[in-house]
């Protein structure tokens, strides 16, 4: 007997993919639901997730490698396969992206076009990496600049998803001294919706549950004022930090193996970022739920920031200066003395002025001015 | 210029300028105030009374015997006000780690609820008595803006640092970075204001002590 198949099986949709690998009805909702309450969506809008996303069509997406390290693509393909959040990003029509892709040279950049040109509109593009503008040479793919395929690639995009701290804010390439002029996506792009997804890498289920609501409501998530989506990004690593109690009573660990980090206190003192960045990990963890750098006994180092390489040191708490300020101190304590001597010295030969040019009067002088 | 930004050039460049401005200043008005000699007394002290000075350092830090009773807001507020705000300085863990970072000193924090609340207590205090400047006649005619100047430039960092701890009005970051500029412009303008006291307060009170002690008018 044949049994009806819990998706929608239209050829070319995300349900039908699903249906193809054996995925079942409940574990899709399962997945949905998780989606939706990662989206801080109401329960009651599972099944409308499900049903969209089932029914979507099969999402052409063309993914763009700049100055990179492939660890965004690293993050996104490693989470644990197979997971559904892998097989939902499997389902999209992925027609472009080097390190994924089985074609290579020519035909390689004629997928990219072929995609760009059947799709016109109504792609989806997403960029991981910066863009060197010191130099059109310092990165090039197929001859062409990231800077001319950038611009290439965007114009006929409907949305573009940055993805990375690289492509979100320039990442460690703009980092000072920045020898290849880097740039952010947003700082070349200006004329289409961006959806950044921070992160050095991003998180493999916020990358997913972007996609996610992008498929569903065919928009972009609310986004705060760095264009990250605020779902993800709406609070502090601190505020949900399961350490943030000890932060509270003042108690915290003062190095990386003592009595006090063992039993798992604040690890402000170390250096910790986390007051200060904004993003999931606190809450989705990594590793399929498994744990996150804070919970592994690091101090979060903010990578998900626009420039935290260059803002201080990761083992500085962040109420330290970033840099040294004892010198400037000691300068400008003997400058200030140095002055006060000299302000000293120019009241006291005042003074020795004032009193030699003093005139002594006597009662006979005093006399002669009443004659 | 985004918040981490601004952050990042309030603990690296700016921290920088504010303590070298503020070093310098002490250092200035240290060195023109015990360099500007005094003439030689030639009339015989009186009565010695060895100790008058230090004894005075302690006597000008308690209220005279029934002026709490004649002026509770000036005292009662003024020691709040005093007492809050150097603990919530000193015994915040943050601020012990700039501290231990600046001066290798350090010692235990408060739980920061607490210093929070006596945060809280000093920023009422400080809004106490500037109600209590504007009321009172005398308070008011002796007001001049360098008081105003020196009130607002202590309430900002009190103010910043409590919306900053409760994540209110702005994000977070932003709100550090604007609590830690705050304080660097106190720290730059505390050598050339009234807030000098903070260095000159036990200097002036042992003098004035000594001084009066060697007339006659021992503490």
């Amino acid at each position: 007997m044949k049994t009806a198949h819990p998706f929608t099986s239209e050829p070319g949709t995300v349900g039908e993919g699903l249906a193809q690998r054996g995925v079942s009805r409940r574990n899709f909702l399962k997945y949905c639901s998780t989606l939706a309450s990662l989206l801080a969506l109401p329960a009651g809008m599972a099944p409308v997730l499900a049903a969209a996303i089932a029914t979507a069509r099969r999402q052409s997406v063309i993914w763009l490698s700049f100055q990179e390290c492939t660890g965004c693509t690293e993050s996104i393909t490693r989470s644990h396969s197979p997971t559904l959040e892998n097989l939902i990003f499997d389902l999209i029509s992925l027609d472009y992206h080097h390190t994924l892709q089985a074609a290579s040279a020519e035909a390689a950049e004629q997928a990219r076009e072929q995609a760009m040109h059947d799709n016109v509109g109504k792609y989806l593009l997403i960029v991981d990496g910066s863009i060197p503008l010191g130099n059109p040479g310092y990165s090039t793919i197929a001859g062409i600049s990231n800077h001319a395929m950038l611009l290439d690639s965007a114009r006929g995009a409907a949305v573009i998803v940055a993805v990375g701290t690289c492509a979100t804010y320039g990442g460690i390439p703009k980092a000072d001294p920045n020898p290849t002029g880097a740039v952010s996506v947003s700082d070349i792009v200006k004329d289409k919706p961006i959806i950044n997804i921070p992160g050095c890498p991003p998180i493999p289920v916020v990358m997913t549950g972007v996609l996610a609501h992008f498929l569903t409501f065919g928009k972009i998530p609310e986004l705060d004022g760095l264009g990250r989506p605020k779902v993800f990004y709406g609070e502090t690593i601190h505020d949900r930090c399961y350490r943030r109690p000890f932060y509270d009573q003042g108690k915290f660990a003062q190095s990386f193996d003592d009595e006090a980090a063992r039993r798992g206190w604040c690890l402000f003192k170390l250096g910790c970022k986390g007051p200060v960045t904004y993003n999931a990990c606190a809450t989705t963890k990594w590793n399929d739920g498994t744990s996150f750098p804070i919970q592994s006994g690091h101090g979060c180092i903010g990578c998900s920031e626009p420039n935290f390489w260059d803002a201080g040191g990761f083992y500085q708490a962040l109420s330290m200066p970033i840099t040294p300020v004892q010198g400037t101190l000691a300068a400008a304590a003997a400058a200030g003395a140095a002055a006060g001597v000299a302000v000293t010295w120019h009241n006291r030969s005042k003074k020795s002025a004032a009193r030699a040019a003093h005139q002594k009067m006597t009662v006979d002088d005093l006399k002669r001015e009443e004659q | 210029m985004n918040s981490l930004d601004l952050l990042t050039f309030a603990r690296g460049t700016a921290l920088n300028a504010a303590l070298a401005v503020c070093a310098f200043g002490i250092l200035l008005r240290l060195f023109e105030i015990f360099g500007l000699g005094r003439k030689a007394d030639l009339s015989p002290a009186r009565p010695t009374t060895p100790g008058s000075g230090w004894r005075t350092m302690y006597a000008r830090s308690i209220p005279p015997p029934g002026m709490v009773r004649r002026d509770p807001v000036t005292y009662i507020a003024g020691y709040v006000f005093h007492i809050g705000l150097f603990i919530t300085i000193l015994l915040f863990a943050p601020h012990i780690e700039l501290i231990r970072e600046v001066t290798s000193l350090g010692w235990p924090s408060l739980p920061s609820a607490l210093v929070d609340a006596l945060a809280v207590a000093s920023i009422i205090a400080l809004l106490v008595l500037l109600a209590h400047r504007f009321s009172n006649p005398v308070k008011r005619l002796l007001t001049t803006g360098g008081d105003y100047l020196a009130w607002v430039l202590t309430l900002l960092p009190l103010l910043t640092g409590y919306l900053a701890y409760h994540h209110l009005l702005f994000e977070y970051t932003f709100m550090l970075a604007l609590h830690i500029l705050s304080v660097e412009l106190l720290l730059m303008l505390l050598p050339f204001t009234k807030l000098f006291h903070v260095v000159s307060v036990f200097i002036s009170r042992w003098y004035n002590g000594d001084i009066s002690g060697r007339k006659g008018v021992a503490s």
